[in-house]
């Protein structure tokens, strides 16, 4: 099983808050080395997908398989292997960018050489080896985000999620920010990203575009463009968008 | 263990940076201390003192003198006729009175037994032992200068009103380490996980391979380890420097301070886990464990003297059973066998939270 062709693979996975459904089932799968970019407004159920298939949250019904173990049943198995950057980037401000990269590396069990490898691997990758001794409060939120992500990817997961990770960030942040993710994915990892950037989804080789908990279409940018004859990503996932509500409305 | 390692790391690291709370965990303690001892000693100066003096003759004023010139005393009151100490006390014109009978002069003419009386306002318990201690020196003194050193000892009894449970600063002590206790571990506990819980870094590390335990024991530790340290320094510095006696084992207390740390760690984590902000776990902490800690333990009103509901209310803190083991350890050498109404209810006790609290984390986690 762990041999699986897909790094994420789900089937009617569907989460319920009291009566609202916040995840819709939602079917999907993601290849090993894709870039999958999930495309929706705020409150489309991005956050929650990637939660459960994180293991941080047992879904109502449905099931996922994360690098080929059940997320639900077995989250344990999937942990080591993946990397998770949350929506707010999470690091101990009272702490140096140092520390805070021996924490997480340490969490996940890596010896201390391993660490100190991988420090020197990652902070020259991503520019902040300068900054190892700088205490994290008072960084530009653009270190911060990097800092967040090569925390997220010290122990060298294989599937990286990434929950909206360039939220405030400026755009030559976000550059050099997409150019580590590009390298990363060159490497073989799978990168799973959230987003309402258009040009950020406009990166990943496939797109989900999210609307109230489920995919309304999942297809590279370029086909989803295509099948709406639109010129523009934004011009599509409105047009997409809207013609949902439409029918929703209009069935009632 | 590469993981709880790193962990333990981290949170010591917490501590250590914070400097500012570091330094209110550390000063704090000291500073109860210290302002207790100096309290006493600023406050025994002039304590004012009414004398009812039936005898009015020249060896009583004598006697009076004796009083005034020691620095000790200020007279507020003097009359002839006789003063109703309680009124006095109410009134708070004086907080030591003074009662020479009328036969005092002949008396010490003829070598006779004297009885002289001194009261003292007891709702300071404190300064109405020392006042006490004062006069019987004062009239020792007084003795000695009349009869030489073959001079009749003075037979004091005491007779307490007002605040049966006579505590003196020997006792403040225990209580301080109980409250110290109570507060590093279940304030700062659940402080820390509300504060991991509020910047999102818990989820960071739940969603790696760390266990709960691994967890809890990483997180816990630190804090065990300096209420620990701060617990020796503050029983350092009562007895060398406030002459505090500590008769019995202190392996005897280290063994149960450890229970009744986990004790309030484990409040503290249950704490954690029913809060989302830094805020609330301080608040609720507060009033959860400090205060009943420091008004329902024994510590600042006896508990033989609280209303039977409350009484009973005493029972699930905590810090009451630890407060009579750390004083009967402490103060008396008390044995296991004569705790062992204090040490049973305080292990299942800590038993209990434990259990309660360790699940409910794993589950809330969930
Ligand atoms: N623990 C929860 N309890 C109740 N509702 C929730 C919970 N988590 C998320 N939701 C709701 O689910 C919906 C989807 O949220 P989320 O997955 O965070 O959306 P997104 O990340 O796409 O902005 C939102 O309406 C949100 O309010
Ligand atoms: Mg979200």
């Amino acid at each position: 099983m762990s041999e699986s062709a897909f790094a994420v693979e789900t089937k009617d996975l569907t989460q319920r808050f009291g009566r609202f459904t916040a995840v819709d089932r939602v079917t999907m799968t993601v290849a090993k080395g894709e870039i999958y970019g999930f495309l929706g407004a705020n409150g489309a159920g991005k956050t929650t997908t990637i939660r459960i298939l994180c293991g941080l949250l047992r879904p109502t019904s449905g099931s996922a398989f994360v690098n080929g173990h059940d997320v639900i049943r077995y989250p344990e198995r999937v942990k080591a292997g993946i990397g998770y950057m949350s929506q707010k980037f999470s690091l101990y401000e009272d702490l140096r960018v140092r520390d805070n990269l021996v924490f997480f590396g340490g969490i996940y069990g890596l010896g201390r050489e391993r660490i100190e490898q991988r420090i020197a691997e990652i902070t020259s990758a991503t520019g902040l080896t300068e900054l190892l001794t700088r205490k994290v409060r008072g960084l530009p939120t653009g270190w911060k985000q990097r800092l967040a992500l090569a925390c997220a990817v010290l122990h060298d997961p294989g599937i990286i999620f990434l929950d909206e990770p360039t939220g405030g960030v400026d755009p030559v942040s976000r550059r050099t920010f997409w150019d580590f993710i590009y390298s990363l994915a060159d490497a073989g990892k799978t990168i799973f990203v959230t987003t309402h950037y258009m040009d950020e989804a406009e990166y990943c080789h496939r797109i989900a575009i999210m609307y109230q908990g489920r995919i309304l279409m999942c297809d590279s940018p370029s086909a989803i463009r295509e099948s709406t004859g639109d010129a523009l990503l934004e011009d599509a996932f409105i047009r997409l968008i809207t013609r949902e509500s439409d029918t929703e409305t209009g069935g009632d | 263990m590469q993981r709880l390692r790193a962990i333990m790391k981290k949170e010591l690291l917490h501590i250590i940076r914070d400097v500012r709370s570091l330094t209110i965990i550390f000063l704090l303690p000291l500073i109860m201390l210290v302002l207790y001892g100096y309290a006493i000693r600023l406050d025994l100066k002039n304590i004012p003192l009414a004398v009812w003096d039936a005898d009015n003759s020249q060896e009583s004023r004598e006697l009076i003198r004796a009083f005034t010139h020691s620095g000790y005393f200020t007279l507020t009151l003097h009359a002839i006729t006789p003063v109703d100490p309680l009124e006095v006390f109410q009134e708070r014109r004086a907080k030591s009175v003074l009662a020479i009978p009328v036969d005092y002069g002949a008396r010490l003419h003829d070598g006779r037994a004297i009885p002289v009386q001194f009261l003292s306002d007891a709702s300071e318990s404190n300064t109405a032992t020392i006042a006490g201690q004062y006069a019987e020196q004062i009239i020792l003194s007084r003795l000695m200068s009349r009869f030489g050193t073959d001079a009749p000892l003075p037979d004091v009894r005491a007779l307490v009103l007002f605040n049966p449970e006579l505590e003196s600063k020997v006792f403040v002590v225990p209580g301080l380490v109980a409250i110290l206790f109570m507060m590093i571990c279940a304030l700062m506990t659940s402080i820390t996980i509300a504060r991991e819980k509020e910047t999102g870094t818990l989820e960071q590390i739940l969603v790696s391979p760390v266990r709960t335990a691994e967890i809890i024991i990483g997180k816990l530790f630190p804090y065990m380890f300096l209420a620990s340290l701060i617990g020796v320094v503050v029983i350092l510095i009562a007895i060398f420097w406030f002459g505090a006696p500590f008769v019995g084992s202190p392996l005897l207390l280290a063994v149960f301070s450890i229970v009744y740390l986990l004790c309030s760690l484990a409040i503290g984590i249950l704490i954690s886990t029913r809060v989302r902000t830094v805020q609330v776990a301080m608040m609720a902490a507060l009033v959860i464990t400090m205060l009943p800690s420091i008004m329902l333990s024994g510590f600042v009103f006896p508990i033989a003297s609280m209303p039977l509901p409350i009484r009973i209310l005493t029972h699930i803190v905590p810090a009451r059973y630890f407060l009579v083991i750390i004083r009967g350890i402490m103060l008396k050498d008390a044995s296991l066998y004569l705790l062992r109404f204090q040490i049973l209810p305080l292990c299942i006790l800590t038993f209990i939270l434990l259990v309660v609290s360790i699940r409910r984390f794993r589950t809330t986690l969930e």
